[in-house]
């Protein structure tokens, strides 16, 4: 008698790519639920839970992305797996990395929106190296005259970049401001003791509540 | 960007700072130490006028918003002039870049008349710049940070088990209902029609033998590889052939020696080998 985790496990192994919620639901249901009795989702989730905790350990992963659940090899071990590859990682260059994070933070976006920030044309084959690798594509267009075509990011941008949503992207900073930064700085200092404690650095008891100036410094 | 000069030749030939394709240089540049083709290389990365612009601010700590538009404007102008000379192709950008610099430093030089009653204060010249400046900046910030992120086939590659291409490649064929081969057989007698008032003697055509003749065609065919249910016939046989040669192979597929498979609706029909197993059955 397999188990569902098994099964799970042997899908996600065999089609090597992302299954989702769904399908793996489908499936799990096809084989062990019935029209009255289905098998419960969370029976499902559970079993995705438990496999993500095994394999935690292990050179692979139990992974969610925008696609579903996919098992993928620990980042961390990226550097000696290189070497199995002849080819070495592809690398952008900034105006593909800058055209793409602005389509990525920005989208719907237009050509000439991008060119207006980054203050320079792009270049047709940026657009279409990040079409052809269909991390980006035409979303629409702008009913204004010409008809700008419009850009978004798809799927397939996120599951390269392994973000299960846009919302994982990491923040837009915000814009340079040395009187903000030094904003920022007070409101962080208060904290500081708290973040030491955690880290195990002993802090200096101070009896009123005043923070020594170094204490925020480990 | 710092150019690295043999320093011990350096002190011997003092009459110069660097040895530059054998030739000394006498005079640092003011603010560049990089070779001419590093310096070319150098010039070429920039992403356009606002990624030079924040290059020139970053490099000597200016609070962005408190640009000194002369200064900058000089230093800015000396690149350009730099990327001109090294001939690269100056983006019309760059160009519009340093007409905004000068418009904007001519605003500053002209008093600026009180604000009338109830107007607004006469916006600082450099806003628009900076707020463009900035705004560029945080995306060429996290462009970086999107570079960092976990990526496929850089940091991680997915993980699969192997499953053999030609598994993964058989059309998933089904089984075939009897008016298909009964629609399939219609053009096979059709063709046969043509072919019967040719025979001159018939000869008795026994079934086994057909049968044995039919897996003549697989035996060097590996297992899983389809035939086409129509090229099984021999038309030139006539009609009584090719009915000998369809109870063979209906016969075949009931002991399962052949199956027969359909990849469509009305698509034509395939026979293939069962696999190993059900061949024992046969014998």
């Amino acid at each position: 008698m397999i188990s569902t985790k098994a099964l799970l496990e042997a899908a996600l192994f065999a089609t090597g790519e992302p299954l989702s919620d769904d399908r793996l639901y489908d499936l799990v249901n096809a084989e062990w639920g019935t029209e009255e009795t289905p098998v419960p989702r969370e029976e499902v989730r559970q079993a995705l839970r438990e496999l993500q905790a095994e394999y935690d350990a292990r050179g692979v992963q139990l992974q969610l992305v925008a696609s579903g659940y996919r098992f993928q090899t620990r980042p961390d071990i990226a550097g000696p797996l290189r070497r199995l590859w002849e080819k070495k990682p592809a690398r952008y260059s900034r105006a593909v990395l800058e055209t793409l994070a602005l389509i990525a933070y920005r989208q719907p976006i237009s050509r000439g929106e991008i060119e207006a920030i980054r203050g320079v044309t792009v270049a047709s084959s940026i657009l279409k190296q990040l079409q052809d690798r269909e991390w980006v594509t035409i979303v629409g267009h702008r009913e204004v005259p010409g008809r700008p075509a419009l850009f978004g990011t798809t799927k397939v941008f996120l599951d390269y970049f392994n973000l299960r949503s846009l919302s994982d992207l990491p923040p837009l900073p915000e814009p340079t401001n040395l009187e903000q930064v030094d904003e920022v700085l007070q409101t962080l200092m208060p904290l500081a003791p708290a973040e030491a404690v955690a880290e195990g650095v002993p802090v200096v008891e101070v009896a009123d509540g005043a923070i020594p100036a170094e204490a925020g410094i480990p | 960007m710092v150019l690295a000069p043999q320093q011990a030749e350096a002190t011997e030939a003092s009459a110069g700072v660097a040895k530059i394709r054998g030739e000394w240089v006498k005079e640092c540049p003011v603010d560049l130490y990089i070779p001419p083709d590093a310096l070319r290389i150098f010039l070429e990365a920039f992403e356009g006028p606002l990624d030079l612009l924040l290059y020139l601010i970053r490099k000597q700590n200016i609070d962005i918003l408190d640009i000194p538009i002369a200064e900058i404007t000089r230093q800015y102008l000396s690149y350009v002039e730099l990327m001109r000379e090294f001939q690269l192709e100056l983006a019309a950008e760059y160009l519009l870049m340093a007409a905004i610099l000068a418009e904007i430093k001519s605003r500053l030089l002209l008093p600026v008349p009180p604000a009338a009653e109830g107007e607004p204060e006469p916006a600082d010249p450099r806003a628009e710049l900076v707020r463009r400046l900035q705004e560029y900046e945080r995306f060429q910030r996290v462009a970086l940070d999107l570079d960092q992120l976990t990526r496929l086939e850089r940091d991680t590659w997915c993980a699969t088990a192997f499953v053999s291409q030609s598994t993964a490649c058989l059309p998933a064929l089904s089984p075939v209902a009897l008016h298909e081969i009964t629609h399939a057989l219609k053009d096979v007698l059709a063709r046969a029609a043509l072919y019967e008032k040719h025979r001159v003697v018939q000869e008795p055509l026994s079934i086994r033998e057909r049968m044995t003749a039919v897996l003549m065609r697989f035996q060097d065919l590996p297992v899983g590889v389809s035939v086409p249910f129509v090229t099984l016939f021999r038309v030139e046989e006539g009609r009584m052939g090719v009915v000998v040669t369809l109870i063979a192979i209906l016969e075949l597929s009931r002991q399962s020696v052949l199956s027969l498979q359909q990849d469509a609706a009305f698509g034509p029909l395939y026979v293939h080998k069962c696999a190993p197993v059900a061949e024992n059955n046969a014998l």
